[in-house]
């Protein structure tokens, strides 16, 4: 089982942001994806969702091309946090949370039986369960942050692939959410790949790492070979002590 | 209180409309004199024909279009996703009310006048579609608006029309603008395609929810977007074109009564589909009995009364809301 990426090229209309990424994401991975603003991060992750096409290159899921497969199917193997949401959303932070069961319950119309369980049993994880029956827009910011690591948890994908999922987080939820994908990744039956800012939490909690560099063709490995001071430092342009 | 058991409030209601709407009137009828008209016992007498020749296909009628613009409004908000889309926001009452209008000033008849409706109502929904579609991608906002811009356009046609039409047109004219049910004879096929769209919506309403989250996570969550976004854009058009087809256009209803719903606590839109086409029904029904009764034998256009008993309804419901 792999999420693999070859000779991806990825960009918007004549503009390429990123070149030259070759990947393999198996279960029991947890990758960070280190960059700067603009250097293709949110791209990458929408493309490894099968969300958007490549310039070039293609995405396979277990050896099949990630555009031949059925939507459904994708969306039960790959969960994608998306970085921001439009809040268009006028319904319960349980029933937001619970549409992340869609892809294993399409449009039969009754909740298959547990739906509303595990809903229930991440909005516990993330400390949301007394919120469950208010509106999602009454939310806070990190609230709302935390019912949208929910509704991907409830999704319950092989691979979690997650666009910044510590932003409005207090110190204290970052370091439990980080701590429960890692273990996640750990048992090894799901592959994690979240973008971070901080090489520091990516050392601590991540055993594989992606650079997206902006000017040369991106690093990928695992994390003693690739976070290295010297490498972190041609990344972000600025001197790094680990 | 659960949505099935509101679902079941909505449904009584709706029932309870329509017999309200057979029995009051400027003539008013006893449930009484009602009931043997209705199991077929009387076939003959003045009570029996107000209710089959002149009530009921006006009754039928309205519940029609009440819900069939509940339900195009409800579907249009998940589109563009935004809470202000009404049924007529991308252009349809425009480009009806230019064909009927225009060839009532060219002096055609009454269904000459309704056909050409009818057509400036599919160009504006074929119009605003093509103009909104580019190299496979259909941008939301450039369809939101192109639909206003359309409207605006053929809304100062319409006043310019209205102003050089000869004065005894324009009172039917501004009937048929503000909406009117008087002239509803048969209203199966609408009914049809109510019935036909509701169940279709609601069998679709998990990836209506989905959906309501945006684009990206919709497909993130295996939503086939474009071709979903296609199919709400198609199923609202015949929803409005068929009840500005029945009785002109109707203001009001399309835009509020899904959040009257909302409002209610029914956002899940596997409840609020069925509860729109059932409360859109009931409300313009209602809403026609009033403007056909209250001020007897005067008729009021529908359209004024349904912004009339709307506006305070959802005032209170707003305020009601911590």
């Amino acid at each position: 089982m792999t999420l693999s990426a070859r000779g991806l090229a990825l960009g918007y209309g004549h503009h390429t942001v990123l070149r030259e990424l070759s990947v393999d994401i198996a279960p029991g991975q947890c990758w960070a994806v280190l960059g700067n603003n603009g250097s293709g991060k949110t791209t990458l992750l929408h493309t490894l969702a099968g969300i958007r096409a490549p310039l070039a290159g293609t995405v396979a899921l277990d050896q099949r091309s990630l555009a031949e497969l059925n939507a459904g199917a994708r969306a039960r193997s790959i969960g994608l946090l998306l970085q921001d949401e439009p809040l268009e959303f006028w319904g319960s932070v349980l029933e937001y949370a619970g549409l992340g069961r869609y892809p294993h319950r399409g449009v039969r119309l009754t909740a298959a039986l547990g739906d509303d369980g595990i809903a229930r049993e991440q909005l516990n994880l993330l400390e949301l369960g007394a919120f469950a029956a208010r509106p999602l827009a009454s939310l806070s910011g990190g609230e709302r942050q935390r019912a949208r690591l929910a509704l991907v948890l409830t999704q319950q994908p092989v691979y979690y692939l997650l666009d910044e999922p510590l932003q409005h987080l207090d110190l204290r939820h970052q370091a439990r959410v980080l701590a429960h994908f890692a273990g996640l990744a750990s048992q090894g039956g799901v592959a994690v790949v979240m973008v971070l800012h901080d090489p520091v939490l990516a050392w601590r909690y991540c055993d594989h790492a992606l650079l997206l560099y902006d000017h040369s063709a991106p690093q990928t490995g695992a994390r003693r070979d690739i976070l290295t001071e010297a490498n972190l430092e041609r990344l972000y342009g600025i001197p790094v002590t680990l | 209180m659960r949505p099935a058991q509101l679902l079941i409030l909505f449904a009584v209601l709706a029932a309870g409309s329509l017999a309200l709407g057979l029995l009051a009137g400027s003539v008013p009828i006893s449930i009484a004199q009602l009931w043997p008209s209705l199991i077929g016992g009387e076939a003959t007498g003045p009570v029996h024909d107000i209710i089959f020749t002149v009530r009921l296909p006006r009754v039928l009628g309205g519940f029609a279009c009440g819900g069939l613009l509940a339900l195009a409004g409800a579907l249009l908000q998940v589109l563009l996703r935004n809470p202000l889309a009404d049924p007529y926001v991308l252009g349809i009452s425009g480009g009806a009310g230019l064909g009927l209008l225009g060839a009532t000033a060219l002096g055609l008849g009454y269904a000459a006048a309704h056909a050409a409706g009818l057509a400036g109502a599919f160009v504006a929904v074929i119009a605003v579609f093509g103009l909104s579609f580019r190299g496979g991608e259909w941008n939301l906002y450039r369809l939101l608006l192109t639909g206003v811009v359309f409207s605006s356009g053929c809304g100062a046609l319409i006043s310019l029309l209205l102003t050089l039409a000869p004065q005894a047109a324009v009172k039917g004219m501004l009937f048929w603008l503000l909406g009117d049910l008087s002239a509803v004879t048969s209203s199966g096929w609408a009914w049809l395609i109510l019935v036909g769209l509701t169940l279709l919506a609601t069998l679709y309403s998990n990836a209506l929810n989905v959906l309501s989250l945006g684009r990206n996570k919709a497909a993130a969550l295996g939503v086939p977007v474009l071709k979903s976004e296609v199919a709400i854009y198609v199923g609202a058009c015949a929803a409005t074109v068929s009840s500005v087809a029945l009785a002109g256009t109707i203001g009001f209803v399309g835009l509020i009564v899904p959040h009257v719903l909302r409002l209610l606590g029914v956002t899940d839109y596997r409840w609020l589909i069925p509860g729109a086409a059932l409360i859109g029904g009931a409300f313009l029904t209602l809403a026609d009995t009033a403007a056909r009764s209250v001020w007897a034998p005067l008729q009021v256009p529908v359209g004024v009364v349904t912004a009339l008993l709307g506006v305070p309804l959802v005032l209170i419901l707003l305020a009601r809301r911590p």
